[in-house]
């Protein structure tokens, strides 16, 4: 009996400890849903600086709290997401963003693939049309007249 | 000739694992700043020592100085005081930034470790930590004389890092200046 009660207690404290736990609960502050909606897009698009890899909407870090609360203010103060995603990269690098920009830098990450793509499509083509060469090649048969004379040069030798 | 382009998927897949190779010896921790190269951006704070004393970005000009982000909550700088107290007494000039702290903590930190600070600005809400994009102290910055950020180190700054880091670079911006 005794030991059923103290599970349960300490069930309970694990609950609690889990809501406590439980971070990203910044959008409740906004009373619209357009702007809930809004904040929580542009919080999920923005990278943790602390963490390797958490949206600062997942984070728990303290700096992803600054970020939020630096998010929410600048939306109350009528910034476009552009404005505001700017202001993070420009204080914390293009880190920051889970979309990168497009530059020089980062033009190899953006075009790769499709030069990838065109390589392999490439290759593919290639030996496909090889191969029907070869095959062509094969199954060319000798004419009647062909094989006459072919035999004709075996015979002579 | 043909047989050459036998050996193209050997050289991609060396080549691609020499890639990852290297990409395995960075510390992904390590951030490039935003800031570098960049002004200092401009704040209004109260000094630790004196709450009635305003700090603003003046005093990160003038000469060749070392921005230190601290806080007695974070464990790193209790390693790294130390290093800070030696520079200062080699005469390297550094600026505190009390981070998201308590002046009464702070106060009584710099009472007992000894104080490497020029000045020190009062940061409770952390407001110049985000716009200078601070994500854990301790942060360093070498700032020259025109108060332009020239480096950034998150971390500790111990004796190797300040030689090969800062030092070289603390050196040609105060020829330069």
């Amino acid at each position: 009996m005794n030991d059923t009660v103290k599970t349960a207690e300490v069930v309970l404290l694990l609950l609690a400890l889990l809501v406590v736990a439980a971070p990203g609960m910044a959008q409740e502050r906004f009373e619209d849903p357009e702007l809930r909606e809004r904040f929580s897009e542009l919080t999920r698009e923005l990278r943790c600086p602390k963490c390797q890899n958490e949206s600062i909407a997942e984070s728990g870090a303290p700096i992803s709290e600054d970020m939020r609360e630096r998010v929410r203010r600048m939306m109350q103060e009528g910034a476009t997401d552009e404005a505001i995603r700017q202001a993070m990269i420009d204080r914390f690098g293009s880190y920051v963003s889970y979309r990168p920009e497009f530059a020089p830098r980062t033009w190899a990450l953006w075009i790769g693939p499709f030069v990838a793509l065109v390589i392999g499509i490439g290759v593919v083509l290639l030996l496909v049309a090889r191969n029907r060469a070869r095959r062509q090649i094969e199954s060319s048969e000798l004419s009647e007249e062909e094989r006459r004379r072919a035999e004709q040069w075996l015979r002579n030798e | 000739m043909n047989r050459v382009w036998l050996f193209l998927p050997l050289v991609l897949a060396v080549t691609l694992g020499v890639v990852l190779y290297w990409g395995l010896g960075e510390d992904p921790s390590e951030l490039d700043s935003a800031l570098v190269g960049r002004e200092v951006p401009s704040f209004e704070l109260p000094v630790l020592h004196d709450s009635k004393a305003p700090a603003g970005p003046q005093m990160l000009k003038g000469k060749v100085q070392l921005l230190n982000v601290w806080a007695t909550w974070c464990a790193a700088c209790r390693v790294e005081h130390p290093h800070l107290n030696r520079l200062a007494k080699q005469g390297v000039p550094i600026v505190g930034l009390n981070y998201k702290d308590e002046r009464g903590a702070a106060l009584e930190w710099l009472a007992e470790r000894g104080d490497p600070y020029t000045q020190v600005i009062y940061d409770p809400e952390g407001s110049l930590g985000f716009d200078l994009g601070v994500y854990g102290a301790p942060e360093t910055y070498l700032i020259d004389a025109d108060g332009i950020v020239r480096h950034r180190h998150v971390g500790v700054v111990d004796q190797d890092v300040w030689e090969s880091d800062f030092e070289p670079l603390y050196e040609r911006y105060r020829k330069d200046g």
